[in-house]
């Protein structure tokens, strides 16, 4: 028997055949009081960011315009992420439903579901669900479709506004914020962006009330999330959690006896050594105390037969490559910082130069223009700072 | 007319003719023909009345949207972290000596081209590969030589 001492909970994947009853529902209920259900759980967006959902409803739905939109964004491309494909997979209808709610609150009539090119696998069911759905929509006089646009092998494009660029047939290159996609999304019409899972728990939240979902948690951070777990441990997999755990605690359930280090956030996020385990909170910053860090549920374990430096080098070879070239501190800082610290490595150069490259990261976050390019100093400045001697020898 | 124009005419018919349609459309050529040639991209344009530089642009961003004729399949091995940890390196080395060929590279007779990608999301079942839609996970050295089998039988 595998133990474990962090709660499990079930709301995402748990089995529920009433759909329509839940989709009728909230077609019958008032567009205000929806809003209020889902700011009331003070859901944050699992894809990351964490931004409000409650909030970016309500300010897409204040728009006046003759046209939005909701997408569903499914690029699910941090190295160590896995769970969308997955809730896509398992319970495709809560996510369909939770655009639905969406298209109904804010006045949109088209929905999307932006693919990623790595999953056209899944392409015939899921196209099987929309079309039960789409049937639905219909018998019960809703004006509501959806559409799966598939990507083609671009981390950026789950950038919202480079999204929006390869949604309208373009390099998918970010833009300028503000506008906000609320205001100016897809086609320049107000846009609700939303990550798979937050979709999914907005059916649940819909459902069975604000109450179930912010009873768990933590201040800030309230109800669960899935975390995607993977590296060195022995129950790499997918898990429903509550937020505002330590790392510590993470750690003894899905650890391996021996582990190092914990990458959360996967290459965008940070590394997280042994020693700071007890004190980093897994949940969204607010005066918590500890350091909280936000996931988009990528949790990557390492023990002590891993090399730091290889990781460090993995991440920054994938940023290289999947920059998207706009602005300079991105495309050139990515390169600098790959070779710089094989040039350390081979003793090439000094090692103070690690501190010359760790001001370049914090350079890139003050002036790169979106976040694949902010938030390369992330996992730079914990791994160089924490394994330092592992950067050198 | 040859065939390419046919398909890129039916493509456009059903997707319409508009700018949020080039991806589809390119996505659509690359499904039949397994690669993007620029007399397809020229064509395109033409459909699309946009130039076939915003074409090859926009086609150029993306790491699916090959331009080299390449394989009837194409192998993306998964080159992140964890897939490296779960030996991978071993994985891509059985490959290569099955198939006799260098990572970027397609065999002589057309049938495989082999790449590295960035992550599959299935990290959870690392190493894992891409051959053109299908996914294998949890890859050993033994495992990739029987999966390249199943394909050079079913191609003999
Ligand atoms: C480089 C980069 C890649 C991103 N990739 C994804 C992604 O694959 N999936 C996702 O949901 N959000 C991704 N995001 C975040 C989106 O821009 C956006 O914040 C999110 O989809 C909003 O949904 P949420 O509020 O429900 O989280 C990415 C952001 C950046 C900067
Ligand atoms: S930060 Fe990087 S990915 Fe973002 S716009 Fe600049 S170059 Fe592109």
């Amino acid at each position: 028997m595998e133990s474990y001492h962090l709660k499990r909970i079930d709301f995402i994947f748990k089995n529920e055949n009433d759909w329509k009853d839940v989709l009728s529902r909230a077609l019958a209920s008032d567009k205000q009081l929806i809003l209020n259900e889902l700011m009331e759980s003070e859901l944050k967006g699992r894809g990351g960011a964490g931004f409000p959902t409650g909030l970016k409803w309500k300010l897409t739905a204040d728009e006046k315009s003759d046209e939005k939109h909701i997408i569903c964004n499914a690029d699910e491309g941090e190295p160590g992420t896995f769970k969308d494909r997955e809730i896509l997979t398992q319970v495709p209808f809560k996510v369909l439903v939770g655009m639905a709610i969406c298209g109904y609150v804010i006045g949109a009539l088209k929905g999307f579901i932006y693919l990623r090119g790595e999953y056209t696998f899944l392409m015939p069911e899921l196209e099987k669900a929309i079309k039960e759905f789409e049937y639905y929509c219909k018998e019960i006089n809703f004006k509501f479709s959806i559409k799966i646009f598939l990507g083609s092998g671009a981390y950026i494009c789950g950038e919202e506004t480079a999204l929006f660029e390869s949604m309208e047939g373009k390099r998918g290159e970010p833009r300028n914020k503000p506008p906000f996609p609320t205001k100016n999304g897809y086609l320049g019409k107000p846009t609700v962006v939303n990550n798979v899972e937050t979709l999914a728990h907005t059916y649940t939240i819909f459902k069975y009330g604000a109450k179930q979902f912010y009873d768990l948690g933590v201040q800030y951070s309230r109800g669960t999330k899935l975390f995607s777990v993977s590296g060195d441990t022995p129950k790499a997999g997918i898990y429903e959690l509550e937020l505002g755990m330590t790392l510590e605690q993470f750690v003894d359930d899905f650890g391996d006896g021996d582990t190092k280090a914990v990458q959360v956030g996967g290459a965008s996020g940070f590394l997280v050594p042994r020693k700071l385990f007890s004190q980093t909170i897994i949940g969204f910053k607010g005066k918590l105390e500890g350091h909280s860090l936000p996931t988009g549920g990528s949790m990557m374990l390492f023990n002590s037969s891993r090399s730091m430096f290889n990781v460090l080098s993995n991440y920054l070879y994938f940023f290289h490559e999947e920059s998207c070239g706009q602005c300079t501190p991105c495309r050139v800082g990515c390169q600098v910082l790959l070779n710089g610290i094989n040039e350390v490595k081979k003793g090439e150069r000094s090692t103070l130069y690690l501190d010359k490259l760790l001001q370049l990261t914090e350079t890139m976050k003050q002036t790169a223009k979106c976040g694949l390019g902010q938030s390369v100093a992330n996992s730079f400045s914990s791994i160089v700072e924490n394994f330092k001697e592992e950067m050198i020898y | 007319m040859d065939n390419i124009s046919t398909t890129i005419k039916t493509l456009v018919k059903k997707h319409g003719k508009k700018r949020e349609s080039l991806l589809p459309v390119l996505q659509g050529i690359i499904k039949q023909e397994n690669f993007l040639s620029e007399y397809a991209m020229v064509l395109v344009a033409t459909e699309l009345d946009i130039s076939a530089a915003e074409v090859y642009g926009t086609a150029s961003f993306y790491s699916f949207m090959n331009h080299k004729k390449g394989g009837k399949y194409i192998i993306r091995i998964c080159k992140t972290i964890t897939c490296s940890m779960k030996g991978k390196i071993q994985v891509l080395q059985a490959i290569e000596d099955m198939l006799k060929i260098k990572v970027g590279d397609t065999t002589p007779d057309g049938l495989f081209t082999l790449l590295e990608t960035n992550c599959l999301g299935w990290c959870h079942k690392a190493p894992a590969m891409l051959i053109n839609d299908e996914v294998y996970t949890s890859l050993t050295p033994e495992r990739v030589r029987e999966i390249l089998s199943e394909y050079l039988t079913k191609n003999k």
